[in-house]
C-alpha cells in the first residue's frame, strides 16, 4: 500500500499541481506536503506528494554503483 | 517517462554485476537472514524474482509490511457495524475483503452497506461534501507514507459529516519487537523506502546502535534491492553494523519535515493491536482531542466486545514477521486462495501470501 509512483509537475494552481504520469497521463495531485515547482518531478501515494524527487541524486547513486563495481572488479 | 529512460534502475547487466559481488561477499559458513518490512518491497523480490539471483545461505524475509493484512479484527469489525449502521464507508481497494471476526466490508456491501472504494481520502472528503445529508466514515488504514494524506484532509476541515476511522500504524516499533525476537535472529534489516521519505533516518538508527543490525534504507527497483542486500552484505563482512540510505533520490536525511509536522499537530501515539504480533507500544496513531470531533470511534461508539484474529489453521501470524514462508502453511493455495483467502496476508495485494500466489501461478509451479 505503500506504494508511490513518480510523476512530473506539469502546472500548479494553489495546493493541486497537474502531474504527468508518463504518455501524457495527466492527474490532479495534491501538492500541500511538498515545497515543489512546475517540472520537478514528485513521488505520489494516493493522489498525494509526498516527496520531491532529486534527479541529480538518482543519476550519481547509478555513477557511484558502477563506480563501486568497477573498483571491486579491478582490485 | 524520461527519467526512467535516462535513468535505467532496471538494468539487467548491472543487476547481474551486482549479484556477483553479493555472490562473492556472502559467508561461505554461516547464514544471513535479511527482513525487510514493505509489501511493496515483496512485490519487486518476489516480481523480478530477486531471490533466485542470492546465494542459498542468505534469506530475504518479509516482515509486517502490509498495513491491511495487521489491522486487527477488531477494526475490521467496527468498520463492518458502522457500514451495517447506514453510514457510507470509503475505503482503499485493499482492505474490502479483509476478514474480521465474521464478516468483511465486502460481506457488509454485498448485504446492502453502502461501501465505496476510494483512490485516495481526498476522494472520500469530497463524497461527504457532496452527500451532505448521508454521514461518511473513511477508514484511514496505512503506515507513515498515507497517514499524512489524512491529517492534510483533517486540518482542511471536511464537513460535519464526514469522520475518520483512524487505524494507522507507524513502523519503527514493530521493527524493534523484529529485533528483539530472539528465535528470528535478524542479520540486517531492508527500511521501507516510501515510509523513509516521511519520517528520514533518525527512527531506525537504534537498529545498528542497540541491536547491531545493519540497516539500509532501499527504493523499489530491483536494483535497489540488490544494492540494499550487498550493502548490507558489506557491513557484515566489515563487522561493523551502520545505518545506510541507498535511496537518497527520494530519502533525506531529516525525511518530510512538512509532513510530520502535520502529523504532530493532528495525531497522537499510542499502543495498538497489530493482527498476528500482539499489542506494541506507541505503534498507533489517535485524533488528537482538538480534532475528536472528526473521530468515528467516538462519534458513534460502536463497542466491539470479542474479536477473533486468526482463523483456524492459518498461519498468518507467523508469514507477518517472516517465521515461515506463505508456502509452509498447510492452507495456502489449498483452502486460502486469491478467490477466497481465509487469512488476512492472502487478501491485500501487498500481502505475502497474495504475492506468492500470484508468481506461483505464474512460473505454474
Amino acid at each position: 500500500m505503500c506504494l508511490a509512483i513518480p510523476g512530473k509537475i506539469m502546472s500548479i494552481k494553489g495546493d493541486k499541481a497537474q502531474v504527468d504520469f508518463g504518455e501524457h497521463v495527466l492527474r490532479e495531485v495534491n501538492i500541500t506536503l511538498v515545497n515543489a515547482r512546475t517540472g520537478d518531478y514528485v513521488l505520489v501515494h494516493a493522489g498525494y506528494a509526498i516527496q520531491v524527487l532529486d534527479e541529480k541524486e538518482a543519476q550519481e547513486t547509478l555513477d557511484l554503483w558502477n563506480q563501486i563495481l568497477e573498483a571491486e572488479t579491478q582490485r | 517517462m524520461e527519467m526512467a529512460e535516462k535513468l535505467r534502475f532496471r538494468d539487467a547487466d548491472l543487476a547481474k554485476r551486482v549479484a556477483n559481488k553479493i555472490q562473492e561477499l556472502a559467508p561461505k559458513q554461516s547464514a544471513v537472514k535479511i527482513c525487510h518490512v514493505c509489501g511493496t518491497h515483496e512485490w519487486t523480490i518476489t516480481h523480478f524474482g530477486l531471490r533466485s539471483l542470492l546465494p542459498q545461505n542468505i534469506e530475504v524475509i518479509a516482515g509486517p509490511g502490509c498495513p491491511v493484512c495487521i489491522v486487527p479484527a477488531s477494526e475490521i469489525d467496527e468498520a463492518v457495524q458502522l457500514a451495517l449502521k447506514g453510514i457510507i464507508v470509503a475505503c482503499f481497494g485493499d482492505l474490502l475483503r479483509v476478514p474480521g471476526s465474521k464478516m468483511s466490508l465486502l460481506d457488509a456491501k454485498a448485504e446492502g452497506a453502502d461501501v465505496r472504494v476510494i483512490y485516495g481520502v481526498g476522494d472520500a472528503v469530497r463524497m461527504a461534501a457532496k452527500k451532505s445529508d448521508k454521514e461518511c466514515v473513511f477508514f484511514a488504514v496505512g503506515f507513515e507514507t498515507t497517514s499524512p494524506s489524512t491529517a492534510v484532509e483533517i486540518t482542511n476541515k471536511p464537513s460535519e459529516n464526514m469522520s475518520f476511522l483512524i487505524s494507522h500504524r507507524t513502523i519503527p516499533p514493530a521493527m524493534k519487537l523484529l529485533a528483539e525476537m530472539k528465535d528470528l535472529n535478524l542479520n540486517g534489516f531492508i527500511a521501507p523506502g516510501h515510509v523513509s521519505t516521511i519520517i528520514g533516518l533518525k527512527p531506525y538508527e537504534a537498529f545498528p546502535k542497540r541491536y547491531g543490525i545493519p540497516t539500509v534504507v532501499a527504493g523499489f527497483e530491483p536494483l535497489d534491492l540488490l544494492f540494499g542486500v550487498y550493502m548490507i552484505l558489506k557491513q557484515l563482512s566489515r563487522d561493523k553494523p551502520a545505518l545506510e540510505n541507498e535511496y537518497t533520490r527520494a530519502v533525506h536525511e531529516e525525511g518530510n519535515i512538512k509532513a510530520q509536522e502535520l502529523l504532530q499537530k493532528v495525531f497522537e501515539i499510542t499502543e495498538g493491536r497489530w493482527r498476528g504480533l500482539g499489542t506494541i507500544a506507541q505503534s498507533k496513531l489517535k485524533l488528537r482531542e482538538e480534532y475528536s470531533v472528526y473521530d468515528a470511534h467516538l462519534k458513534y461508539d460502536v463497542k466491539i466486545e470479542q474479536s477473533v484474529d486468526t482463523q483456524p489453521g492459518c498461519k498468518c501470524h507467523l508469514v507477518v514477521i517472516g517465521k515461515i514462508r506463505p508456502t509452509e502453511c498447510s492452507l495456502f493455495m489449498k483452502k486460502c486462495t486469491p478467490q477466497k483467502p481465509i487469512g488476512a496476508c492472502m487478501v491485500s495485494s501487498e500481502g505475502t501470501c497474495r504475492i506468492w500466489a500470484k508468481t506461483i501461478n505464474r512460473f505454474n509451479e
